[in-house]
């Protein structure tokens, strides 16, 4: 984290009256001497309401600053331009779990003034890829679907990819508030809302209140009504603490980034003022270099004790995976969670379609000593039959179940119940055995020869008398 | 020498303009502002000097001092290569974080590891200050050496690292070339060439950009085996050959590049992570200590070079590591080693391309992408290849390059994917369809290919199995069969076929699941050796002997299909031990005879 102290902070100001140019989120300034690329800008209107800004392009006698609250009110001539010689720095505290910040940090409930413990650089630096600790631990969600297919490991960056009205908020406010290491003390969250609507950010307010874990939470708000630029700087906000709590003070935070959609398209707002050559549907080339920038924060060091993970939500424009914002934070993060809305329509809840999803670091999290032994293979022979199960159902829409065989038919039915039994558990939460119950319950409906992916060992240690009998062979051939 | 320094006139992103370099050339190193960050020179106008900067820009002020260094981007080569992890600039990483450094920032602690720049600072930065190596000469005083030739060497852990007259260098008498130990910065001989004498060092540096000569390229021969049944037996790519992997996010790129960098027969892997995740990088160093190589016998990380540029580093030097990767892959060959690059992904090298274009305000092209974006990827997979490499005693080297490319929304039309695909040899493409439905590695057998099946046959006929290419033709066809005739199935049941055709649905199922698949963290079934996947293929086929012969016996086919038997061949790629082979021989003895009698 990059140190600076606060005395020297403001010593360098200078000031500049009048701009050259206003366009949408950007003012054009004439260039002052000495003024720094990402320096930080207060700009002053007719109206004397202060607006904030930072130096994004340097040309030979302009400035270009990007104003976080926009343009609006503004005037040429009597614009005040103050440039304060640094970086935007946030101070970072422990006393802000437990508080309601604005979208860059600044207090906005009725408690006390927050003394921050220090200063840091909002964009972070980069965790050396030499130091990290692969993430290795299994946290329990109570979502059996997560916790047996996709299991989220500490200091995992894992989003929850969503459509418009599924119930996302209410699975993030479900994980944050439940999950928990083995033995360990729960996660403090820090919940950054980019652009959602008062209701969303209350939503998550009840659901930890009810918990009981107010005290554990802080939350940056920048929602749908506040400025849509300042919406960049509210996820690196959130981050810098996250960042404070897990590697300097040990603690294992969880980072809720809400909604990622809404970001990108601040980036892109951006970038179209500043006349980019767009990318795909509009949004600017690097939009997966800067959204790497922010999930990549999430982490383990090795010698330190804490942990950063990062659970963003995701709304897929048109319930499209392939589309831009999904698709780029797919190739950054580890895995994914997917819902459905014809699960949700069909009253599955919670409605998470297992097919894509995904948790790449998983493999390290699971296993003996850290799950079941078998974790492995009973979440591989799920996928495979659910995954034929679908078929199936698509088949039968055409040629009708009559035309299946008894094994098709045993299958499809598996994929129903498997939908019904272990992926809408309704809002209970399951320890991990009690979702290795289900599951093992499920796969005992089958005869082992539906069962390839499970050795035959596994499964004659759960079943030996069947085993022995279909086989007629002993189990020897399975080492 | 005096400096001339130039000064920034304006700054955007990783882009600085300067003015005042009047001597500067194109490719050339300069530092920038006052902490003297890495950049280079790319594009010269009168006047005005482009540079990419390959550090974060914030804090650069406009006049602040753009100093030329006189050379461009390099790498050190040499020993300590071997095992380390670096950044795209080749700042060794790990040493960084073995001296506490777990937080890169810009312009801070890593720019003071950064090895640009002449001197004996460079090289000991980046190849380790304080290790000594054991130098034996094969050479003597008196001897004439030229570019190439090989001195003599060091061992570094259980590989023995050449040490070789650099190729830039003037043919010329040693002075004096001692055994003794030396240090990465110290002469090791002298060279007296027409021009003066020449101290001669264990590292040598070589432009990025430039691929290192050889002395005569060599057309393909073996296989690169991989241990990955899929390729190996269907899609091999040969050693000095290219290949390049498509897929969407989560079909299995980075698993398939991890599994060829612990399982592949190379020499010695260079693997870059461009792009790519943090925790991916620290996933594949976790796993080294554990893995022994069988060919040496040492760890496996011993033969293993890392490059990490992770995706939230500067976007320029992302573009730079790739061309680190590259350079010190062909060092290696030029040694005589069959080396494989590995690099996940070209997309995100070929978008920092598009990046810095974009920023240069270049005419785009497709999806905007450089009109260059061709040629630079051309220029990347060209160094692959086999060759006799320069110098003596004669060696033959080689580098086989397997490339990751990410479509967006997984469309392989799209211009990365396109380009390369024209380069490479052997296209094995990832298909979301069967990551979803677990079927791994995802290898599309309708898409893939390999142009190098015809060069290779000579090599698996004589060293495997004479029959190796009827065999793999069966394999391919059962699989296209099976896929026009699930086209068929959709539409009218399985119930309308004729038997005939059920068995092949029926053997075509049982390749997919006992063979083609492969469980890359199974301990046992994460690679095997080309006997153990050739008979398990023979094995699979000999399914389609035993059901083929209970066609027109329609009693007894429907039970032949359920046979326990078969259920034993889905279950064999669980199975290990020294008589393997033998087991699926005697295995396959019972499939091909599956009348209800013969089946115990
Ligand atoms: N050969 C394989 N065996 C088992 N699992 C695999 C294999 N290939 C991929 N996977 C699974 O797919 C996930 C994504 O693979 P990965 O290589 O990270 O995808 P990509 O790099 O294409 O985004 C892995 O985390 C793993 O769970
Ligand atoms: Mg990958």
């Amino acid at each position: 984290m990059t140190e600076s102290d606060a005395a020297g902070a403001t010593l360098s100001v200078r000031r500049l009256r009048g701009v050259e140019r206003l366009a949408g989120p950007l003012l054009i300034v004439r260039r002052a001497p000495g003024i720094a690329l990402g320096e930080q800008v207060i700009v002053t209107g007719r109206d004397g309401a202060r607006r904030h800004g930072q130096v994004i392009e340097l040309a030979p006698d302009l400035a270009v600053v990007q104003a976080y609250e926009g343009t609006a009110g503004l005037d040429l001539g009597s614009t005040l331009v103050e440039f304060t010689g640094e970086p935007f720095r946030l101070g970072v505290s422990a006393q802000m779990l437990g508080r309601v910040l604005d979208g860059r940090g600044r207090p906005i409930d009725d408690g006390p003034a927050i003394v921050p413990l220090r200063l840091v650089d909002v964009n972070g630096g980069t965790i050396n890829p030499a130091a990290r600790d692969h993430p290795s631990d299994f946290i329990e969600t109570g979502v059996s679907a997560i916790d047996l297919l996709a299991s989220l490991v500490r200091g995992q960056k894992l989003p929850i990819f969503t459509g418009a009205g599924l119930p996302a908020d209410q699975l993030a406010a479900r994980i944050a508030t439940g999950a928990r290491v083995l033995g360990e003390e729960r996660f403090v969250t820090i919940f950054a809302a980019m652009g959602i609507t008062r209701r969303e950010a209350d939503f998550f307010r009840d659901a930890f209140s009810a918990s009981g874990a107010l005290d554990r939470i802080a939350f940056f708000l920048n929602l749908a009504e506040d400025p849509a630029i300042e919406r960049l700087l509210t996820p690196r906000c959130a981050l810098s603490l996250a960042e404070h709590l897990a590697f300097e003070l040990g603690m294992d935070v969880l980072v809720v980034l809400t909604d990622v959609a809404a970001y990108a398209e601040a980036l892109r707002e951006l970038g179209t003022a500043r006349e980019e050559i767009p990318g795909r549907r509009g949004y600017p080339g690097y939009l997966y270099t800067d959204l790497a920038t922010l999930f990549e924060r999430a982490g383990r060091v090795k010698g330190l004790p804490g942990s950063l993970t990062v659970l963003p939500i995701v709304t897929m424009p048109d319930d499209d995976m392939t589309h831009p914002i999904p698709d780029l934070t797919g190739y950054i993060t580890e895995g994914q969670i997917v819902l459905s809305r014809d699960l949700w329509g069909g009253a599955i809840s919670p409605p998470i379609d297992v097919l894509p999803c995904l948790s790449r670091v998983m493999n390290a999290g699971i296993g003996a000593g850290r799950t079941r032994p078998e974790h492995r293979v009973v979440a591989d022979q799920l996928y495979a039959l659910y995954a034929r199960g679908r078929e199936l159902r698509r088949l039968v829409t055409v040629i009708g179940e009559a035309a299946l065989s008894a094994s098709e038919q045993r299958v499809l039915g598996f994929a129903d119940r498997f939908e019904r039994l272990l992926v809408g558990q309704g809002p209970v939460h399951r320890t991990l055995d009690q979702s290795f119950d289900v599951a093992w319950r499920l796969l005992d409906e089958l005869p082992p020869d539906e069962l390839t992916r499970i050795p035959a060992e596994v499964l004659a240690a759960r079943r030996p008398a069947e085993t022995d009998e279909t086989t007629g062979e002993p189990p020897e051939g399975t080492t | 020498m005096t400096i001339v320094e130039g000064r920034i006139t304006a700054a955007s992103g990783p882009v600085v303009r300067a003015a005042g370099l009047e001597s500067a050339t194109v490719g050339e190193v300069v530092r920038v502002g006052p902490e003297g960050l890495l950049g280079e020179v790319i594009r010269l106008e009168p006047g005005e000097a482009t540079i990419q900067v390959y550090e974060e820009t914030a804090g650069l002020r406009v006049g602040d001092p753009v100093a030329p260094s006189g050379s461009p981007l390099h790498a050190w080569l040499g020993p300590g290569l071997l095992g380390a992890t670096f950044d795209g600039l080749q700042r060794p990483l790990d040493r960084l974080a073995a001296d506490g450094t777990w937080l890169l920032l810009p312009g801070r602690a890593a720019a003071a590891f950064e090895p640009q720049g002449a001197g004996l600072a460079g090289p000991r930065l980046a190849l380790g200050p304080d290790r000594r190596w054991s130098f034996e000469p094969e050479r003597s005083a008196g001897d004439e050496v030229g570019p190439g030739d090989r001195l003599g060497s060091v061992a570094e852990g259980p590989i023995r690292h050449g040490i070789l007259v650099p190729p830039d260098v003037a043919r010329g008498r040693l002075l004096e070339l001692p055994p003794g130990d030396h240090g990465i910065g110290e002469p090791i001989g002298h060279l007296e060439t027409a021009t003066g004498i020449v101290p001669l060092h264990l590292a040598q540096r070589w432009p990025v950009r430039v691929p290192r000569p050889v002395h005569r390229r060599l057309p393909v021969e073996r296989p690169l085996l991989t241990g990955q049944r899929v390729i190996d037996m269907l899609f091999p790519v040969a050693k000095g050959g290219a290949t390049v992997i498509p897929g969407g996010f989560g079909t299995g790129k980075t698993v398939l590049e991890q599994a060829l960098a612990r399982w592949s027969d190379a020499d010695i892997v260079v693997y870059v992570g461009c792009g790519e995740r943090g925790n991916e990088m620290a996933e594949l160093l976790a796993s080294f200590p554990d893995l022994i190589d069988p060919r040496t016998g040492g760890p496996l990380l011993a033969r293993t070079v890392l490059i990490a540029n992770t995706s939230n580093m500067p976007v320029a030097a992302r573009e730079a590591s790739v061309l680190f990767g590259a350079t010190i892959a062909e060092y290696f060959r030029d040694q005589g080693y069959q080396v494989a690059l590995l690099a996940d992904s070209t997309s995100r090298w070929a978008e920092a391309l598009r990046e810095i274009s974009g920023r240069l305000e270049e005419l785009p092209g497709e999806e905007g992408f450089p009109a260059y974006l061709g040629s630079r990827l051309a220029g990347f997979y060209e160094r692959a290849g086999r060759a006799v490499v320069l110098g003596a005693p004669e060696r033959i080297g080689s580098i086989t390059t397997v490339g990751a490319v990410s479509p967006p929304g997984g469309d392989f039309s799209e211009p990365v994917t396109q380009a390369s695909l024209r380069l490479a040899g052997a296209f094995w493409a990832l298909d979301a369809e069967l990551a979803h439905a677990r079927h791994f590695p995802a290898i599309s057998w309708t898409q893939s290919y390999s142009l190098y099946v015809d060069q290779l046959a000579p090599w698996y006929e004589e060293t495997l199995d004479p029959d190796w290419r009827e065999r793999r033709a069966e394999a391919i066809d059962l699989l296209v069969r099976e896929r026009q005739l699930l086209d068929v199935v959709a539409l009218v049941g399985a119930d309308a076929l004729p038997d005939e055709d059920r068995v092949v649905l029926e053997v075509a199922r049982l390749l997919r699941e006992a063979f083609l698949q492969q469980h890359a963290f199974d301990p046992v079934d994460a690679a095997r050796p080309p006997e153990e996947q050739l008979a398990l293929l023979r094995t699979v086929l000999a399914a389609r002997t035993g059901l083929s012969a209970e066609l027109g016996r329609e009693a007894t086919l429907g039970q032949a299909m359920e046979a326990p038997v078969l259920d034993e061949l889905r279950r064999a790629r669980s199975w290990s031990g020294a008589d393997l082979v033998a087991r699926l021989d005697a295995l396959a003895g019972r499939l091909v005879d599956l009348r209800p009698e013969a089946v115990p």
